[in-house]
């Protein structure tokens, strides 16, 4: 055999995304972009306020208006509330006091957005303008919006089955042993820490078409979701109560979701009956952005009680929270799930604390409901666990780094189980660190920084009337969800497995077509699967076309989130392909009359080992299957292959993000002068891509730290109701990212892939959170709640005094004096 | 975001729109740029019967030197057309606000004009026009032609002293005589790029520029921070005489928000947005300070 040099494969390689032309020259189709014939359109009428019963409404003038098709009340819809598919601790004991939305609300609204009644007309200008001529009667009644408050006495309450508006009170660690660390400890530092509730902001906003077929009685629903698989089943036979091969559901183009897009929402199941009413007149709504901002999903919005115990000389023995999730007005799909299993079970992060105990209150308050947003949880336990590192570190003296490097989890421990019992489902089973080196992406974060400069750094810019600070985010994540016997186990998970699909055809002609279950939003899955697919088969990347999104003509899958598509699904394919070139190497075995164990690979090539001239190609062995009249006996026709993937283990990115910034003593204002990120994403499929994905995740988690928040009075009005008073981060406000990395190949999946897409968001939130805290430090100020807004830090500058006092001020009613 | 239903009709000449004005019974608004308007119809905040559409009055764009020395900006002229213009640039408080206005496409559509009659109480260019006294135009079927003194146009939130059959045709910045500098600096609300405190200042010795001269002539102009735009006169009087020193601008501004009610909302409450007037009004000065000696 001739020794050529294998020919560089497609994997590894900065692909330009092959979805892109399409998508930035306008010839996307998003769910807006479809028209159909007969098209008519529904718009919802939203409760104005946060808390009310409904004493009557009345549609008749909206009926009679020009275009009204039809107007629509609780009172019309048949199909049951809106599934919670992830309740704390699942049935493992944990009472969930469930309230899911219904289609429309029928005796009472919980939020200033719940939706009250649909019109539909033929155009979407009559649609908006009937809506307004509903007449509700309403009974105002007293709100709460705070989670904490509204677990207290006296607080409104939302639900008669939840009392003290209590979803769940669920814990996970050692109670006791967590305690008795606390009490012995050296160091015991405590603070209040408020993670803000922020909105997902994609570009598109949300929308469906719902199309009923009366000759099939089959539905047909177009929507711009993660899951439509999920969504099938979900809507089938959890809200509509019919079987789910009676429904269809296709994504098209999505632009952008941050997780807002995975659940169940109530216009799915109203634009299907709309269309049923109207004997199948397809009917579409599309989301404002205004409404977008009071009835998707919200994220985060946790008050928690830290407290962390150590040694003199950095050694953390001890972490315990209690933390209020509000969860909103009722329960989001997997709303429950994330501030819990998401959440509590990460706690400790990258380092090796041996108690951990953590309870959480699930909490109903007036406010739109709160569920999976880029992160979910982990940014939240990241910001908690980052946090309280250095409010320690400066409570003993120690150096924020070296404290970090004394508490990781050292390289020789993994398999690593944390002491918060990451998965322990009923039956046992389990989840487990499985790999990590966090030095090397420190040191090399640090020298990039400048790190042994700061003191010098800080000196240089009080001459200049600014306070810098530097911030260290020592991040790890748990990716590529999950392991279906332990997701899927009666306990701790959410009752469905999460593996992945892929079915793949290599056509007559060589061309090749891989068909997921996954769902692309902008991550650009028609890339990177083909990378992949192409280097197995050996083709070239333009002969690979990756079809996904429908659930006619897909394999089941359970969509993209959670960093999950590389690692499960693109393990998927690889299996696929896996069995196309067995049955390929058999079909050239036949075609080369030899043995099948004598027939080599390489590539696209089929060869007899030791005569690489008798070869035949992935093509022309397609070509011959698909015609077939020499098969032999036995063999069917066709390269065609399907495979599903249930991944051993979940993957766990880390990483080092250091943010500097600077602070104006005049007027507060942050500017983030440098960012500097070494993540450990383990192999990459595309390096472009994955720039992307972490420089996307940054901007994000800068944004939660220094701008963006969404605030309710207290009457539960929706104050930051729109983009002047929601502040998205801008590009001409952030720094050059400084990108590096290290590659520690994750062993759970052929590729060594672990996921990038939300890396950036959790390591960035508490890089920045610290470094303005830093730079507070000369003020005595050692805690300030986000968005740390110039406002906010003005304040506290000008509450702290000259800059010398050293007063242990953290902001407001929110201190808590460390104890020694 | 699906406006409420309007008529709608396109003016070609100042005399079409001004007749428009005059059609009786319905409330009609006129729209040039469209850029404050058409996103409060949209969310149903404004809903005017009758939109009379004034975009494509070539007359009422452009700047124009006038024979005694004055710049005239006609009310149509976009912001992106102003960048391009030297003489606008040439004043250094246009050039300090023009390029920080909203986003290229909001620059490219909104227009001088349109800006100060929708009289947002934090919008850039009414402090800068104040600062400048300038004096806007305004024409009517019945009354012919008058001009405004710049601070006498702005009554309130959103409200001017235009009447309702009145279209404002142009802006007269009048040519300083003597040597001036000016800036225009600005806090930025970070959601809405509003100002949350914006101060133009120009000064001036009309003697011509010395150091060791006073300044004679002292304009301090302040947005976002009351309930309309306003001038500090309090400052402006502390500071007309003296040669501007530091010690003599921190004094001064200190009294910037005396008198005025301060507004508050979730991105800045009182205490912050006046000491941020303060702030931004100190850095004007000291800015404009500089330039006037350059």
């Amino acid at each position: 055999m001739t020794t050529e040099a294998i020919p560089e494969g497609f994997v590894g390689q900065p692909v330009k995304r092959t979805e892109d032309r399409r998508l930035i020259t306008g010839k996307g189709r998003y769910l807006d972009d479809i028209q159909m014939p007969g098209l008519a359109y529904m718009a919802i009428l939203r409760s104005p306020y946060a808390h009310a019963n409904i004493k009557s409404i009345d549609i008749e003038v909206a009926k009679s208006m020009p275009g009204v098709l039809d107007v629509l009340v609780g009172a019309d819809v048949p199909y049951n509330p809106l599934p919670m598919a992830w309740p704390a601790g699942g049935s493992a004991g944990i009472q969930n006091n469930v309230s899911t939305p219904r289609a429309l609300a029928t005796d009472a609204v919980k939020w200033n957005g719940e939706g009250v009644a649909a019109v539909i007309a033929d155009s979407p200008e009559q649609a908006a303008d009937a809506v307004e001529a509903i007449l509700v009667d309403w009974e105002p009644l007293p709100a709460v919006v705070d989670a904490e408050k509204a677990t207290q006495p006296g607080a409104p309450q939302l639900h008669s089955t939840a009392p003290n508006n209590v979803v769940f009170e669920w814990s996970v660690g050692d109670k006791g042993g967590t305690a008795a660390a606390i009490d012995a400890a050296e160091v015991v530092v405590k603070q209040r820490l408020v993670n803000q509730r922020l909105i997902p902001n994609p570009m598109e906003t949300r929308g469906d078409i719902g199309m009923y077929n009366p000759g099939t009685d089959e539905y047909t629903i177009w929507m711009s979701s993660q899951t439509p698989h999920i969504q099938r089943l979900l809507l089938a036979a959890f809200v509509m109560g019919i079987p789910e091969h009676k429904i269809r559901c296709i994504s098209p183009d999505i632009g952008g979701a941050f997780g807002s897009k995975i659940f169940t929402y109530a216009d799915m199941p109203l634009a299907l009956l709309a269309s049923k009413r109207l004997n199948g007149r397809p009917v579409k709504w599309v989301e404002g952005r205004r409404e977008n901002y009071q009835s998707t999903i919200h994220g985060r919005d946790h008050i928690t009680y830290l407290e962390i115990a150590g040694k003199r000389d950095g050694t953390i023995d001890a972490v315990r929270v209690k933390t209020y999730a509000n969860l909103g007005g009722r329960l989001s799909t997997i709303g429950p799930g994330i501030p819990t299993t998401l959440y509590a079970r990460v706690l400790s992060g990258c380092y090796k604390i041996p108690n951990v105990y953590a309870e959480v209150v699930g909490v109903y308050t007036n406010t739109t409901f709160v569920d999976a947003y880029r992160g979910a949880g982990r940014p939240e336990a990241t910001y908690v666990i980052e946090r309280a590192m250095d409010l320690f570190a400066a409570e003993i003296g120690m150096d924020r780094a070296e404290i970090r490097r004394r508490n990781f989890i050292p390289p020789d421990a993994f398999p690593y189980e944390n002491p918060s019992g990451l998965g322990t489902a009923s039956g046992g089973a389990k989840i487990y660190i499985d790999s990590g080196n966090y030095e090397p992406a420190l040191d090399k974060a640090l020298a990039t920084a400048g790190y042994a400069n700061l003191a010098k750094s800080k000196e240089e810019a009080r001459k200049r009337g600014k306070y810098l600070g530097m911030g260290l985010s020592t991040y790890i994540e748990v990716c590529g969800v999950a392991p279906s016997k332990w997701i899927g186990a009666v306990g701790e998970g959410w009752g469905a497995a999460m593996w992945e699909s892929a079915n793949i055809r290599v056509h007559l002609t060589g061309k090749v077509v891989a068909t997921v279950g996954t769902q692309p939003q902008g991550q650009g899955h028609e890339t990177t699967y083909a990378q992949v697919v192409a280097d197995e088969l050996g083709v070239p990347m333009e002969d690979v076309i990756v079809q996904h999104s429908d659930t006619q003509g897909t394999p089941f899958g359970y969509g993209s989130y959670g960093s999950r598509t590389s690692s499960v699904g693109m393990t998927a394919a690889i299996k696929a392909a896996g069995k196309i070139k067995d049955k390929a190497r058999r079909y050239a075995a036949h075609m080369l009359e030899a043995s099948v164990e004598d027939i080599e690979v390489n590539g696209a090539d089929y060869f007899v080992k030791g005569s690489p001239e008798k070869k035949k190609t992935i093509q022309e062995i397609a070509f011959a299957l698909d015609l077939a009249f020499d098969a032999p006996e036995g063999m069917e026709p066709y390269l065609d292959e399907t495979a599903y993937h249930d991944t051993p283990n979940c993957t766990w990115p880390f990483g080092t993000h250091i943010a500097i910034v600077e602070i104006d003593e005049a007027t507060g204002e942050v500017d983030l002068l440098r960012y500097i990120a070494v993540d450990d994403v383990g192999r990459k499929i595309n390096p472009l891509i994955v720039d992307g994905q972490l420089h996307g995740g940054i901007a994000q988690g800068v944004g939660q730290a220094l701008w963006e928040a969404a605030i309710y009075s207290d009457d539960g009005t929706l104050q930051s109701g729109s983009m002047l008073d929601y502040a998205l981060p801008r590009a001409e406000w952030l720094p050059a990212f400084e990108l590096d990395e290290t590659v520690t190949p994750s062993p759970v999946n052929p590729l060594g892939v672990k996921g990038v897409g939300e890396a950036g968001a959790i390591a960035s939130t508490a890089a920045v959170a610290n470094a303005v805290n830093d730079a507070l430090a000369p003020f005595g100020i050692r805690h300030l709640d986000m968005p740390l807004s110039a406002a906010r830090i003005w304040a506290a500058m000008q509450a702290a005094g000259s800059g010398t006092s050293g007063s242990n001020g953290s902001n407001g009613s929110n201190g808590k004096e460390a104890q020694a | 975001m699906i406006p409420a239903t309007f008529a709608y009709e396109r003016a070609s000449t100042v005399d079409e729109a001004l007749s428009l004005l005059m059609e009786d019974g319905a409330d009609a608004k006129l729209i040039a740029g469209g850029q404050s308007l058409l996103p409060l119809m949209k969310l149903r905040l404004a809903r005017p019967d009758r939109l009379i559409d004034i975009g494509r009055i070539e007359s009422l764009r452009g700047v124009r030197q006038t024979s005694d020395g004055r710049l005239a900006i006609g009310a149509l002229t976009t912001y992106a057309q102003l960048l391009d213009e030297p003489t606008i640039m040439g004043l250094a408080l246009m050039a300090d606000a023009l390029p920080r206005i909203a986003d290229v496409q909001v620059r490219n559509r909104g227009t001088i004009g349109g800006a100060i009659a929708h009289a947002d109480p934090a919008a850039d260019m009414p402090a800068v026009l104040l600062a400048l006294e300038a004096e806007v135009v305004a024409r009517s079927a019945h009354h012919g032609e008058r001009t405004i003194p710049i601070g006498e146009f702005f009554d309130g939130a959103f409200s001017t002293a235009l009447a309702p059959d009145e279209l404002l045709t142009e802006i007269r910045v009048p040519a300083p005589s003597g040597s001036y500098g000016s800036a225009y600096r600005m806090l930025e609300q970070p959601a809405s790029g509003f100002a949350i405190a914006g101060v133009a200042a120009v000064i001036g010795q009309t003697g011509g520029s010395s150091r060791d001269a006073e300044i004679d002539d002292v304009r301090v102009a302040v947005t976002g921070v009351g309930e309309k735009p306003f001038r500090a006169t309090s400052v402006e009087d502390a500071l007309r005489g003296t040669k501007l020193g530091s010690a003599a601008i921190g004094a001064a501004v200190a009294s910037i928000c005396d008198g005025v009610s301060v507004q508050s909302d979730i991105h800045a409450d009182r205490t912050y947005r006046s000491a941020m007037a303060v702030v931004m009004a100190k850095r004007a000065l000291e800015s404009a300070r500089e330039r006037l000696f350059e």
